[in-house]
């Protein structure tokens, strides 16, 4: 357990996540608008999402679909019955003066999320609940001094609210939390997970306690937007809370939010009042009835989640936990290395992968998809090494080039005549030349200073530009220089 | 039941309704006569009844994921207050 030292000793901090994750379909949650991200405002809004009068809302099925699948992702309970309520309050991005949301009959039940943590572990944190709803519209505040837009294209987009269980006790485990649930998302394909764009959002609740004791009066802060962001807003408000009760003072609960240029919390509505969202039965949608057959074919589909390919990739490929992790994070890294790795040494595809390649993307600033290096040129590149054509460090020259031009390993080899001296005989020459320039370091060798080897392998492959097999040098040099 | 006066103002609160102080009271006596009527219903042993959804039965009608609506962005607008650029225009909303 990682504490906080405050005046009054150890306090530990317990977080819990709900996350707001917008489901990949077509159209609304009850309607038939599209709901691409970036259109004109307004363009995407039909008479249900305004909210005219008479307008009554239909449920998409490949919206119940995707929470369905989500749900059988996080391994919970599917509620073969659920209910849609209205959540009552007022705010001009909300045109129907309520939100059709689940509240106490949700489409998902009790699951769970395995963290990756940095340190190679492992822990569960529980899931609470998965719920269907509609997202309000979105409001503009700096467009004019004295007034807010409001764009309705986002007003009733499907969102999965996720709520995790107080299960979390770091920011790092927060951070975890975060990355797990978006990963597992993406391969399930029922959320693109990206927090740019607003398509997965976060609100952290945070409290404080001496180990061991009751929870403590929570906070929320709302609307966080990036996995950075949710660590340092975890950070700053346990130490504000911490620092409050030491004072005697104690924590009021209330909505926060994350400052992102000042770096801190501060309070969202100075005079708010007890959330009364006076839920009741939406009674314009029956409840939502699901085939417990159509579940079972939606669970056969599945594809392989995370945490199998990590289990697999150890097992079948004998990688670190480490290593597989940072392969199976998106699929699309997962797949590559697969391809690489196929028919060769998959330690060996995995450093390639991870070190060089990720190295040179991360610096590009490219994803994998975009890659200049594919599965196949980077698999030639490896052969390379194994059938002895080039060496590792000459593999890293050509790797470069390959980035570069994105040209196969064969081809550059050939080019830039980097082919290893395997020629025992040119290999000898070489070493010949080397000692007989270096007398003096040679009877300085022979008198027992070892550590000279080192230079000669050096010298000998300063003078084959690289080029020798570092196997020969090594087995014709130690025979030479003991002769 | 019956309403005291401040949980009246309360409801009218969350309903963004305007009421004058003076006409609290009247309107305490109202809802509440209201109340008294629909909780004759209590009077039901609803023990083993399950709750009723729907008068015919039916499930809830779905949709496929087409993009069926939309588009019309002016008919949209046409009963705004205000609008400029494609927008709702309201009374700023910040904190």
């Amino acid at each position: 357990m990682s504490y906080i030292q405050g005046e009054t000793g150890d306090w530990e901090i317990v977080i819990g996540l709900e996350v707001h994750a917008q489901v990949i379909s077509n159209a609304k949650l009850f309607s038939g608008a599209a709901t691409a991200f970036g259109a004109e405002p307004n363009s995407q809004v039909s008479f249900v999402d305004a909210a005219f009068p008479g307008m009554l809302p239909v449920i998409n099925e490949h919206c119940i679909e995707q929470a369905v699948r989500t749900g059988l992702g996080l391994k919970a309970q599917i509620n073969l019955h659920s209910v849609f309520d209205r959540k009552n309050y007022f705010y001009a991005d909300l045109p129907q003066g309520y939100q059709i949301s689940q509240y106490l009959q949700p489409i998902v039940g009790k699951g769970e999320i395995v963290l990756d943590l940095p340190d190679g572990s492992s822990r569960t944190v529980g899931v609470t609940r998965l719920h269907l709803e509609q997202d309000a519209g979105k409001s503009l505040h700096d467009q004019h001094p004295a007034k807010t837009y409001i764009d309705l294209n986002r007003s009733g987009v499907a969102l999965m609210e996720i709520v995790s269980e107080p299960d979390m006790r770091t920011a790092e485990e927060a951070g975890a939390y975060v990355r797990k649930l978006r990963s597992i998302l993406r391969y399930l394909g029922t959320c693109d997970g990206n927090m740019e764009e607003g398509s997965m959002r976060c609100d952290v609740n945070v409290s404080v306690r001496k180990p061991g004791a009751p929870f403590g009066t929570r906070c929320e802060i709302k609307n966080v937007n990036s996995i950075r962001f949710v660590m340092q807003a975890i950070e700053y408000e346990a130490r504000r809370q911490i620092e409050i009760i030491e004072e005697g003072g104690k924590i009021d609960q209330e909505t926060r939010l994350w400052d992102t240029t000042k770096f801190v919390t501060r309070s969202m509505r100075s005079k708010e009042e007890a959330h009364d969202y006076r839920y009741f039965p939406d009674p314009d949608l029956l409840p939502l009835e699901l085939d417990p057959a159509w579940v079972e074919d939606i669970k056969r589909t599945l594809p392989e989640l995370p945490d199998d390919k990590k289990a697999r990739f150890i097992s079948e490929y004998k990688l670190s936990p480490y290593d597989a992790n940072v392969l199976v994070s998106e699929k699309a890294r997962a797949d590559f290395f697969e391809a690489v790795a196929k028919g060769r040494d998959p330690k060996l595809a995995a450093n390639w992968v991870t070190g060089e390649l990720f190295g040179y993307l991360n610096k590009a600033g490219k994803e994998i998809e975009e890659s200049p290096v594919s599965a196949e040129n980077l698999g030639g590149l490896i052969d390379l090494i194994a059938d002895n054509t080039i060496s590792g460090r000459i593999a890293k020259e050509v790797f470069e080039a390959m980035f570069e031009t994105g040209e196969k390993p064969a081809d550059i080899v050939e080019k830039k005549g980097l082919r290893q001296v395997t020629d025992t005989g040119a290999i000898e020459s070489s070493i010949d030349a080397v000692l007989a320039a270096n007398a003096d370091k040679v009877a300085e060798f022979r008198s027992g200073k070892d550590k000279l080897f080192g230079f000669f392998v050096g010298q000998v492959m300063k003078a084959t530009q690289g080029k020798a097999n570092p196997a020969l040098v090594n087995e014709i040099l130690m025979t030479k220089l003991k002769g | 039941m019956s309403l005291d006066k401040a949980t009246v103002a309360k409801i009218a609160h969350l309903a963004r309704i305007k009421v004058p102080d003076d006409e609290l009271d009247h309107l305490a006596g109202e809802l509440s006569q209201i109340l008294t009527f629909v909780e004759q219903l209590g009077e039901v042993d609803t023990q083993d009844v399950p709750p009723m959804t729907s008068v015919a039965a039916q499930t809830l009608r779905r949709r496929k994921d087409e993009v069926t609506d939309g588009g019309y962005r002016d008919a949209v607008l046409s009963n705004g207050p205000e609008t400029a650029e494609g927008f709702y225009v309201v009374p700023k909303v910040v904190e």
